[in-house]
């Protein structure tokens, strides 16, 4: 243990702990821009510095470890002088433009420039504009707004061991893009978002859809149809005034209707979908001795990390559609059939927690039924300011039900936006698809929780079955890897790109912290065990589809609509 | 005085490694390979040789990596010679290139490690090449290698050229663009001798310290440190250039003024003496003839010796379009990591430029000042701390020249 004073106040702290955590440890708050909590240290924008007794410079807090009788001011007025003036250089080569800007008031830049006491700068704006990289279908990057924290880097290879942004140039003309600067568009982001999470100020950000839904929407000619991802109802109300934690179902589906939807349904109805089609998938491939393990297929972000890294393994991926696209290729057959509306009329909305299903919607292939599956995706953030632009108090809002057809759901297809919660809902049915009894304990705790990387095994009729969760992508590679080198045990295995599943998805409100995320999770976990029905093979809905119209899971037309193919991207974009 | 860092550079043929041994080459290396490492170590300490970019004790450095626990340990000669005006490194590379070999195999014979690297500024192609040659010769000739000489102990150097970055010059920094990174300077402590190249104690020492090595190990390190100034034994290179009439790297004692260096060596100043920039783009600006040419005397007057680059100016010198070159220098040079030295260097340069179109506000010259002393305050490395010395400098200098250059003040 090492003691030392921070603000004449003393401390006793382990060896290795830096000055920021010893100072955190006494509710001294030290301002930081690159660090964060999660990621590896970096240390570059020195606004965490503090006054070290005996030395001659001032030194980064986040960076240096503790020694014995370190005397520490973090607020002399040399550090809050110092503080100031990094700010207003970082802002002299900011394209500042607040009050328009994406992430005004949810910006650690603007921020810390207000809490430190920032009230003029001294120096003159020196940005030297650049263009934005707008060639990605999901994400957007402004360099002129980037400080060069490096932290969405950090995230790329650290987290996701993606490695799609690196800095590039070095001096002042050091920037963040891509291998030779060709575009998101054109390398191997998967658009998993993260990145924006935890870029500090509005440098990253989703490609809209919003003008486009509120043309769609005040087109009287078209019918919208709007599908709300599970994940949603467990994080819109966060930014609506809220408490974290609040299951907002009711509301979600009454603001969305008051936004002017013509039909509000719900993306829970083609989870319990796709567990019927990709249980029945990997009872088949267990039975007809397939490829193993199985692996999910409903994050698309996961899916295109796999095209790029793992294109050997694209056969033990599930063929099937994610919910989003089973849903949209629906709308535009079954939906259209039923409630006699011309497809073509249809514009098809999914509100997803998650930037990559904007890739995924358009994705050439996805037009089984001839139509897009899905036109337009909105992030959650997106609804969010939705809603505020049209002025619904959403708090106050009373909870209502969605409309009929196609959004009626069981809790195997709420926990779908968590970590585990598709391997959980999945073994409800695939037990029931063997044994043709149900399974008595529904919840497999040991793939719950935010472990990197979660097992179990579950005794099905006598037989093993190995299953193992993988969140964000770092974790799955080691799956992966176990995979490609033949030493693989499992059967099945659930891989979502984003750290904590869709409750942790790229366009879930800004943050990565992992405690809310698991909160979010929870909430959807509490929702399951208080619906009437648990089980996906259970849902009225889901029976009256194969009745009416698909046959039966893996039925011709069910291969037609349901499921999809996956493309080799080795070295292409 | 006696060159001990020139003396064979003007030999012809030196490179060729017959011609080095018949001149008594490697015979400190058959020499050491009798010695144990210790004894060899206790010679460095009693020189009291001291590394020629930052005067850190040689001996400590490679005490400190030879008690390390840790293995493997790497010798790495930092030859990444990219400060403007300087050209000393590329003569000893080029002319006497198995000195520094040998010197390099006897490092890592005191400090227990089989791994030395070169890192030779990627502009250095011939040098870089002369070297790798004179490698192949040693390995023929079983200087360099396994068991070499007989001895039982076994060493390999290899060449690394860097990309052309001058902040690869500092020491992390290269370590880490040897490993495959950019070159950014890393945060110190833990240093080199603990966390070096793969994480494995290094030493790091650059060319012109490590030559001296053979002959500290052939005349004894007391020998040595009655060379030169008591202060700091041996010489110093120095290199010359900018206005005078005989510009040329120089061998001389630490502590020799600016005034015997410029006017008996350099023949003078061409023109009428402005200023003088003692340690490279780093430093600050001086004026007087008398400074010592030491680290002490240099940090008085608030500048630094550096690697020992001299560029002296004439009267036809403008100071502001000095000052914005060096700012340009560092715009370029600077690994751009940290906020401070990014952005103040290219807020540095945007005031400077004011001032070239007369356009400057008179708080400008205490804005610049405020500038550096935040930059040294919080700027990670060197380059960054420093980069605005020499503008800095230049205010206190030639203020009224930069006042002269301040927009008119307008009547309200
Ligand atoms: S990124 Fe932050 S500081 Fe910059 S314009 Fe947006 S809100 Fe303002
Ligand atoms: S979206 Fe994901 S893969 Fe793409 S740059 Fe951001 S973190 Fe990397
Ligand atoms: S884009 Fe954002 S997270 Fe990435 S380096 Fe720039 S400011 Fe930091
Ligand atoms: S001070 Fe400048 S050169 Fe040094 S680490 Fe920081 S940004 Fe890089
Ligand atoms: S938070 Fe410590 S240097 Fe950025």
């Amino acid at each position: 243990m090492v003691t030392l004073s921070i603000n004449n106040q003393k401390v006793v702290v382990p060896e290795d702990t830096t000055v920021l955590e010893a100072a955190r440890q006494i509710n001294v708050n030290i301002p930081t821009l690159c660090h964060l909590e999660g990621l590896e240290n970096y240390g570059s924008c020195r606004i965490c510095v503090v006054e070290i007794e005996g030395e001659p410079r001032l030194s980064p807090s986040c960076m240096r470890t503790v020694s014995e009788g370190m005397e520490i001011s973090t607020n002399s007025k040399r550090v809050l002088k110092a503080r100031r003036m990094i700010i207003q250089l970082l802002l002299a080569n900011h394209a500042e433009n607040c009050p328009t800007c994406e992430r005004s008031q949810n910006c650690e830049l603007q921020q810390l420039a207000f809490e430190l006491g920032v009230r003029e700068n001294h120096f003159v704006n020196m940005v030297n504009k650049v263009p934005l990289d707008m060639s990605g279908p999901a994400i957007i990057r402004d360099p002129n707004k980037c400080i060069s924290c490096g932290r969405c880097i950090r995230m790329c290879h650290q987290i996701q061991s993606v490695g799609a942004i690196d800095f590039m140039n070095h001096g002042t003309d050091i920037m963040v893009t891509t291998a030779l600067n060709k575009g998101l568009g054109n390398v191997e982001c998967i658009n998993c978002g993260q990145c924006i999470h935890v870029c500090p100020v509005g440098a990253i950000t989703e490609k809209p859809h919003v003008d486009a839904v509120w043309a769609a929407i005040q087109d009287n000619t078209k019918h919208v149809v709007v599908q709300a991802a599970p994940s949603i109802r467990a994080a819109l109300g966060e930014e609506l005034g809220l408490a974290p934690g609040t299951l907002v179902t009711g509301k979600m589906y009454a603001a969305l209707r008051r936004l002017g939807f013509d039909a509000v349904l719900d993306t829970n109805f083609a989870a319990d979908l796709t567990i019927m089609e990709e249980a029945s998938e990997l009872v088949q491939r267990i039975k007809n001795g397939g490829i193993l393990p199985q692996l999910t297929s409903c994050c698309p972000g996961w899916i295109k990390f796999a095209e790029h890294f793992y294109p050997d393994l694209l056969p033990n991926i599930s063929s099937c559609k994610s919910p989003q696209q089973m849903f949209g290729s629906l709308v535009k057959t079954y939906y259209a059939q039923q409630k006699k509306v011309e497809p073509a009329a249809i514009i098809s909305v999914s509100v997803m927690p998650c930037t990559a299903k904007k890739f995924e919607a358009q994705r050439p292939e996805m037009n089984a039924s001839g139509f897009r599956d899905v036109d337009y995706v909105l992030t959650t953030r997106e609804l969010t300011r939705m809603i505020k632009e049209s002025g619904l108090d959403f708090a106050g809002l009373p909870d209502e039900q969605a409309d009929r057809l196609m959004s009626r759901y069981t809790g195997a297809a709420t926990i779908f936006g968590t970590t585990g919660g598709v391997m959980e809902a999945a073994l409800r049915t695939v037990y029931k698809l063997i044994t043709d009894t149900e399974l008595s304990h529904l919840e497999v705790q040991p793939v719950r929780g935010l472990e990197g990387i979660k097992e179990a095994k579950v005794n099905i009729n006598g037989m093993t079955v190995k299953i193992a969760v993988a969140h964000g992508m770092a974790n799955a590679r080691i799956l992966l890897e176990q995979i490609r080198s033949g030493v693989s045990p499992y059967h099945f295995i659930e891989i979502m790109a984003c750290p904590g599943g869709c409750v942790g998805g790229g366009g879930q409100p800004i943050g990565y912290d992992m405690v809310l995320r698991s909160t979010r999770g929870k909430v959807l976990y509490s929702e399951d065990t208080k619906l009437p029905l648990r089980r996906s093979h259970d849902n009225t809905e889901i029976k009256e589809v194969y009745k009416n119209f698909l046959g039966e899971p893996l039925s011709h037309k069910s291969h037609e609509l349901l499921h999809t193919t996956y493309i080799n991207r080795r070295n292409k974009k | 005085m006696e060159e001990l860092l020139l003396k064979n550079i003007r030999k012809t043929n030196y490179q060729n490694i017959s011609v080095y041994v018949a001149d008594g080459g490697y015979q400190a290396l058959k020499k050491s390979l009798f010695m144990k490492p210790e004894d060899i170590l206790n010679e460095v300490k009693k020189s009291c040789l001291t590394g020629r970019s930052a005067a850190f004790p040689v001996a400590t450095k490679w005490s400190l990596t030879r008690q390390n626990s840790a293995r493997p340990k790497y010798i790495v000669c930092n030859a990444d010679e990219g400060e403007p005006g300087c050209f000393k490194d590329r003569l000893l590379l080029s002319r006497d290139p198995h000195r520094l070999l040998e010197a390099m195999i006897i490092t890592g014979y005191t400090v227990g490690s089989q791994q030395g690297y070169i890192y030779i500024r990627g502009e250095y192609t011939n040098e870089s090449q002369i070297v790798e040659n004179a490698i192949s010769q040693a390995e023929e000739n079983g200087y360099l290698g396994e068991n070499i000489l007989g001895s039982g102990f076994s060493f390999h150097i290899r060449v690394y050229q860097g990309a052309g970055s001058y902040v690869a010059g500092e020491e992390t920094a290269l370590l880490r663009s040897m490993a495959g990174f950019r070159p950014s300077p890393g945060i110190r402590p833990p240093y080199p001798v603990k966390y070096g190249y793969l994480g494995k104690p290094t030493v790091v020492n650059n060319v012109e310290t490590l030559v001296n090595i053979p002959t500290i190990v052939l005349n004894g390190g007391d020998w040595f440190s009655e060379i030169g100034n008591p202060d700091y034994p041996g010489t110093k290179l120095f290199c010359l250039s900018g206005n005078v009439n005989r510009p040329g790297v120089y061998e001389l004692p630490f502590g020799v003024t600016l005034g015997e260096l410029i006017n008996e060596y350099g023949y003078g100043v061409r023109g009428e003496l402005k200023a003088i920039l003692p340690g490279g783009v780093a430093s600050g600006l001086v004026t007087d003839l008398n400074i010592k040419m030491d680290y002490k005397s240099l940090a008085k007057v608030n500048s630094l010796l550096g690697p020992g680059v001299v560029i002296v100016m004439n009267k036809d010198v403008d100071i502001i379009a000095i000052s914005i070159h060096t700012l340009e220098f560092f715009a370029r040079e600077s690994c751009g990591k940290c906020s401070v030295c990014r952005e103040g260097i290219r807020a540095g340069l945007t005031i400077m430029n004011r001032f070239a179109r007369n356009e400057a506000e008179l708080g400008d010259i205490e804005l610049l000042k405020t500038l550096r002393r935040l930059m040294y305050d919080t700027a990670n490395c060197v380059l960054g701390q420093a980069a605005l010395n020499a503008t800095v400098s230049a205010i206190r200098l030639f203020r009224n020249e930069f006042e002269s250059r301040v927009r008119n003040q307008s009547v309200w």
